[in-house]
């Protein structure tokens, strides 16, 4: 069972179904693709996650080991290597297999809510289609915001009887010989990071909302602009290891955000030649190839790099222009700069730093994962376990699904 | 047995409303099917059950669904191994992204589905490629160091009989001589003693495991499943056949004596990260008191090596502590660019603080002397922002980089290139190839070169962010530092991911099945060999050097090289290569069926091939966002485009088309193509029939090649309308009237 239908959970999961294992993906979202589905564009190559996800979707239509149910969570996890008990509890849909992804019921829906994929930065009606590429692709009903059977037009609407507004949760168990724990990331929640306004100001964005802002699919149809007024960017600014390598948030560094900083800088400079763009440094860390990216971008856009963790960020009442408040160490200065924008480099949260796994394996100081598990037949792979890069987290994918086909092999010995 | 095709049309999805369903029917029953039903919802219980029944009863034996794309519904579908399945794209490629009710939609419909007949006539169902040989299982890991001996350890444990091949006398590699170790476990914070001999204990112990020190592979000769390999050792010669290989030959240090800027060989106290190890090991740091690391020495250096090497900040953090543990009084300076101790690391970095270690930013080291038995380093500090001194050093280390083992070696010059230098088009198509160094460790017998290809300085890694172990060579993969810089965390994972893909190979091939990005494909190219003329081109522009040759030049395929792509296909002029379900009779029918309004209905008509990977979806999404374009376009999916014969585009020209456009992927530096450069290739040639076009009096600019990546959907539109317009100005086809 791979637990994530995330970069890293799919690729455990085909990779494990390509050598011949039975293959449960057991995700949260209503759709599998996970993060990297609402990421614009992949560093250093500059290309679209999709097109990766794609091939992966396709070797799992092609391929009948694979089953995924979406919608559902682990609740509890009993037994041991090569015989474990998983339960888990599938969230009602409340759209079955016979919806087309017509989009007749769209025109009929009348409620309207906040739509997570953009992080909320527009509004999907109560029954969506979480994105163009959702796998599967089928439509999905917001059980928070739908009126349910007092309003009912979409079912009215829909013909093929694909809506079922009764649908209820329901727990299903599963016997598998081993678990690949790939729940993923959440971004650090900015908030706690409160001297820097996210949350307070509607400019202050973290790294994951610009991917949005710049997607074509995105809020603003790739448009990047300030999310208060909708004007154009002069002057943006990247804080780095927001809530990363700082004792009172995150404490390691979460590997990916300099290269992420890197790239929205060529977001910015693709649409305004002329901006200027501010990064925040305490180290770049382009490791390995990464350097080539780092320096293409350095010699090729203009980048204005400040060494120092700013303190914080105000807004300036007068224009609407945001203050970042800084040290300078090459120049020992401390300095208040102006931006029509600042996003903050928000790290890497492994889910488990909130959601743990319902066994007792062993975590880090940060909630990550522990390289050995502690508990032989569950292996984390990819974010939930170390902060890495897309490229990593397939490796890491491929490494746990080895581990876990092991781990059904000694099962098999053993029975 | 005769093809009983079953038409089956879903008028659902707004089908029924745009399109007049009996019209297409009609179609159907020219097309002289065995069965023509329609449907509400296909999709549904009951459709499939419809389906299902005529083929039960023996009335269809290939199936051709019109309705939504292949893309979805995938499963629901699938009749089993025997039933030939064409879907005929009519919701959003028609009604979705047309005028509802309009002759110019209809018109397309129903020559989507003479199209669609065309295709399923000339389909046949795959038979999987059964070598004549046995296929064997076993794994061979060419490098005996951390990254070699976990890959043969995952591979063993899996149940793998597994052969480790080592250059040197003993297994443990470079990590073997290290006095202590980095963490690569929670809390990332404590060195570790050596745990190399305990893995080596662990090979040892391993009845799966053949182990061949002091040896060396001389050729590898094959293909995955029956790889054919020659092992010296010493004055012995050892035969192993297996079945898939993993490359884990790591680096070398880069080469210190171009460090002389730094001071080495100037001053016996300035060492290497290798020579601090050893001196470590042997107890040879008593008396140092102040130690130097100069980080980047070589690395990030546009004269030395202009990437970063990834693993000497924590190296030199751990080299820190290791010295702090030695003589906890000794004075310990870093000099750095940037540290990067990235992710868990940080806490490994914030251990160096506490425990004393001091660390410099600098942007520029001057010069390293020696002064009075003393080491003095000058540096532009970026902090102070100016030029200081660092003195009292009793030894100064360079952190100096890795280099891969597959990068030593001259580069490999194809003989067709040196014979051929006067014939400019040759020399164009070889020249984007990607390079490959002859470093004398898998000695392949290919027609293409000898080792993998290299991606970049001088590292034989995939360009593909998603698929990290695509190496260009079926069956073999590199891992560890010998295809990129990577620290001793990285590549344990790294290793045991390539023993999967290494396990998967061989389990693929055993049945028959491609690998990825066609992974469970069934289908291999064909030779028909009367036919051939000798030239070359399906042996050159393979993609993954499948195909051999023999000395008369005629093509050798090795099928589970082959990842059916479909550009051998597409590069032989005599078109003698074609799979069962996939072949160039098969489009040019399809061409052939479209039908051409003549010149005075002023609808004229463009054809497109799209690469199925990423233009067919950009294709699909806008029509699930009801992005209209133009409808005089008919489009053919292809594998790759590269698979694009040329004949196709003579098809289509004297078939009366006004235009073709070809969309396919990204190609030159960071190619999105996932055959490498299919799209490029597609692109060559069509250079060369701009000049038959000309020659036919047809206007060369009639044909187009276009990249689009998989989120263009928003931009289709525009760029088809911009093709048609441009056709428009030239005018009608003049072949139009000798139809």
């Amino acid at each position: 069972m791979v637990v994530g239908g995330g970069m890293s959970g799919l690729t455990a999961a085909v990779e494990a179904a390509e050598i011949g294992a039975e293959v449960y993906i057991v995700e949260k979202r209503p759709f599998l693709g996970g993060r990297v589905a609402q990421v614009n564009q992949y560093f250093p190559k500059l290309c679209p996650p999709n097109c990766g996800l794609e091939i992966n979707f396709q070797r799992i239509k092609k391929n009948p080991k694979i089953n995924f149910i979406t919608n559902s969570e682990v609740e509890g996890i009993s037994g041991e290597e090569g015989n474990f008990n998983v339960t888990v509890k599938t969230h009602p849909r409340y759209v079955n297999d016979n919806c087309t992804a017509c989009g007749k019921c769209v025109e009929a829906c009348p409620t309207e809510r906040e739509n997570d994929f953009n992080f909320g930065m527009d509004k999907t009606s109560a029954i969506y289609l979480p994105h163009e590429f959702s796998m599967p692709m089928r439509y999905v009903i917001d059980g928070d915001v739908c009126k349910g059977t007092s309003c009912n037009k979409c079912v009215e609407a829909c013909p093929y009887n694909a809506i079922d507004l009764n649908m209820e949760a329901k727990n299903t168990v599963f016997n598998v010989g081993s678990i690949v724990w790939a729940a993923g990331w959440n971004p650090y929640d900015a908030e706690n990071i409160s001297y820097y306004g996210f949350g307070q100001y509607a400019d202050v964005v973290n790294n994951v909302m610009m991917e949005r802002l710049a997607a074509p699919n995105g809020p603003t149809k790739g448009k990047i602009v300030r999310p208060s007024d909708g004007k154009e960017i002069e002057n943006i600014a990247f804080i780095q290891c927001a809530g990363s390598r700082d004792e009172n948030h995150l404490h390691c560094c979460s590997s990916v955000c300099c290269l992420a900083s890197l790239k929205h800088a060529t977001y910015v400079r693709e649409q305004y030649p002329d901006a200027k763009i501010t990064i925040y440094f305490i180290d770049i860390r382009a490791r390995g190839k990464f350097e080539d990216f780092y320096n293409k971008v350095e010699s090729e856009i203009g980048l204005n790099f400040i060494k120092g963790k700013p303190g914080e960020v105000k807004l300036d009442n007068e224009n609407g222009k945001l203050i970042v408040h800084s040290e300078d160490q090459l120049t020992q200065t401390v300095t208040d700069e102006k931006y029509d924008m600042v996003v903050l480099a928000t790290g890497m949260a492994p889910v488990t730093r909130k959601s743990k796994v319902p066994a007792n394996i062993n975590y880090d100081e940060d909630g990550f994962v522990a390289s050995d598990s502690g508990m032989p037949g569950i292996y984390a792979a990819g974010c939930v376990k170390h902060p890495m890069d897309v490229a990593s987290c397939v490796r890491d994918a491929t490494s746990a699904a080895m581990k876990a086909f092991q781990s059904a092999v000694r099962g098999q010995d053993n029975g | 047995m005769d093809k009983k095709i079953g038409l089956y049309i879903c008028t659902g999805c707004g089908l029924e409303e745009a399109l007049d369903i009996n019209a297409l029917t009609a179609v159907g029953n020219e097309e002289k099917v065995a069965v023509c039903k329609t449907c509400q919802q296909l999709c549904s219980k009951e459709g499939k059950e419809l389906i299902k029944q005529d083929i039960e009863n023996g009335e269809v034996n290939a199936v051709a669904i019109a309705g939504c794309s292949f893309r979805v519904n995938y499963d629901v579908f699938d009749f089993g191994p025997e039933i030939l399945v064409e879907r005929i794209n009519l919701r959003e490629h028609v009604v979705w992204t047309h005028t509802p009710n309009n002759e110019d939609t209809q018109m397309m419909a129903e020559d989507y589905i003479r199209m669609g007949m065309a295709k399923l006539k000339r389909m046949e169902l795959p038979e999987p490629y059964v070598p004549e040989e046995e296929v064997v299982k076993t794994i061979m890991v060419v490098g005996g160091g951390l990254t070699g001996m976990t890959a043969a350890l995952e591979s063993a444990k899996a149940g793998y009989k597994t052969v480790l091949v080592e250059k040197e006398n003993k297994l443990g590699g470079w990590a073997a001589n290290l006095y202590k170790m980095a963490p690569v476990t929670e809390p990332f914070t404590e060195i570790a003693d050596n745990y190399i001999p305990d893995i080596i204990k662990e090979i040892e112990a391993n009845s799966n495991i053949t182990v061949y020190t002091s040896s060396k592979v001389i050729t590898t000769e094959g293909a995955p499943g029956m790889f054919y390999v020659t092992i010296n050792q010493g004055s012995k010669e050892i035969s192993e056949k297996v079945g898939s290989i993993v490359q884990a030959t790591g680096a070398k240090p880069y080469e210190p004596e171009n460090l002389g800027h730094l001071g080495y060989g100037k001053s016996d106290k300035v060492i290497t990260q290798a020579m601090f190890e050893e001196m470590a090991k042997n107890g040879k740091l008593s008396g140092v008191e102040k130690i130097a690391f100069i980080q980047c020495a070589g690395s990030r250096d546009e004269n030395h090596l202009p990437y970063c090497s990834a693993a000497c900040c924590v190296e030199s953090l751990k080299q820190s502590l290791a010295f702090k543990g030695i003589n906890p009084k000794g004075i310990v300076y870093i000099f750095y660019r940037d540290i990067r101790s990235a992710g868990q690391y940080e806490h490994f970095y914030e251990k160096a603080q506490e425990s004393g270690v001091n660390f410099i930013k600098y942007a520029e080291i001057d010069d390293v002397a020696e002064n009075s038995g003393k080491m003095v380093i000058t540096l532009d500090d970026v902090i102070l922002g100016e030029k200081v001194e660092a003195s009292d050093f009793d030894l100064v280390v360079l952190a100096n980089g890795m280099v891969s083992t597959a990068s030593f070696g001259e580069e490999m010059v194809e003989e067709s290139e040196e014979d051929e230098k006067q014939d400019s088009e040759s020399q164009e198509s070889i020249a984007n190839k990607p390079p490959v160094i002859q470093a004398d460790i898998l000695n392949l017998q290919y027609r293409q070169g000898p080792e993998i290809p290299i991606l970049k300085h001088g590292f034989p890694d995939s360009n593909y962010i998603c698929f990290p172990y695509e190496t260009r060579r079926t069956g073999i993969y590199t891992a560890g530092s010998v295809r990129a810089p990577m620290d001793l965390l990285e590549t344990r994972e790294d290793a045991t991911g390539a023993a999967l893909k290494a396990v998967q190979c061989v389990e693929n091939v055993s049945v028959g099945m491609a690998l990825h990005p066609r992974s469970g494909d069934l289908s291999f190219p064909e030779f028909n060999m009367n036919r051939c003329t000798q030239c070359k081109r399906c042996t050159e522009e393979c993609p993954f050097g499948a195909i051999n040759e023999d000395e008369k030049a005629n093509p050798l395929p090795n099928p589970t090289r082959c990842r059916r792509c479909g550009v051998c296909m597409g590069a032989c002029p005599e078109r003698i290569i074609s799979f069962k379900n996939y072949n160039v009779p098969m489009v040019g029918n399809m061409i052939k069926n479209i039908e051409i309004p003549e010149e005075d209905e002023e609808k004229p008509r463009i054809l497109i091939f799209a690469c199925e990977n990423d233009a067919i979806p950009a294709l699909d999404m806008a029509g699930i966002n009801k992005y209209s374009y133009n409808a005089w376009v008919r489009i053919i999916p292809v594998r790759c485009l590269g698979s694009l014969n040329l004949i196709w585009i003579n098809d289509a020209m004297s078939k009366g088309f006004d235009g073709v456009l070809l969309m396919g992927c990204k190609h030159g530096e960071d190619y999105q193509c996932h055959f490498m450069k299919g799209s490029e290739l597609a692109e060559y040639r069509l250079s060369k029939v701009s000049e038959t076009l000309d020659r036919l009096g047809l206007e060369s600019e009639r044909v187009k090649a276009t990249q689009v990546t998989i989120m263009d959907y928003d931009k289709i539109p525009q760029m088809i309308e911009d093709f048609t317009e441009e056709i428009d100005e030239l005018g009608p086809n003049p072949m139009k009237d000798f139809q």
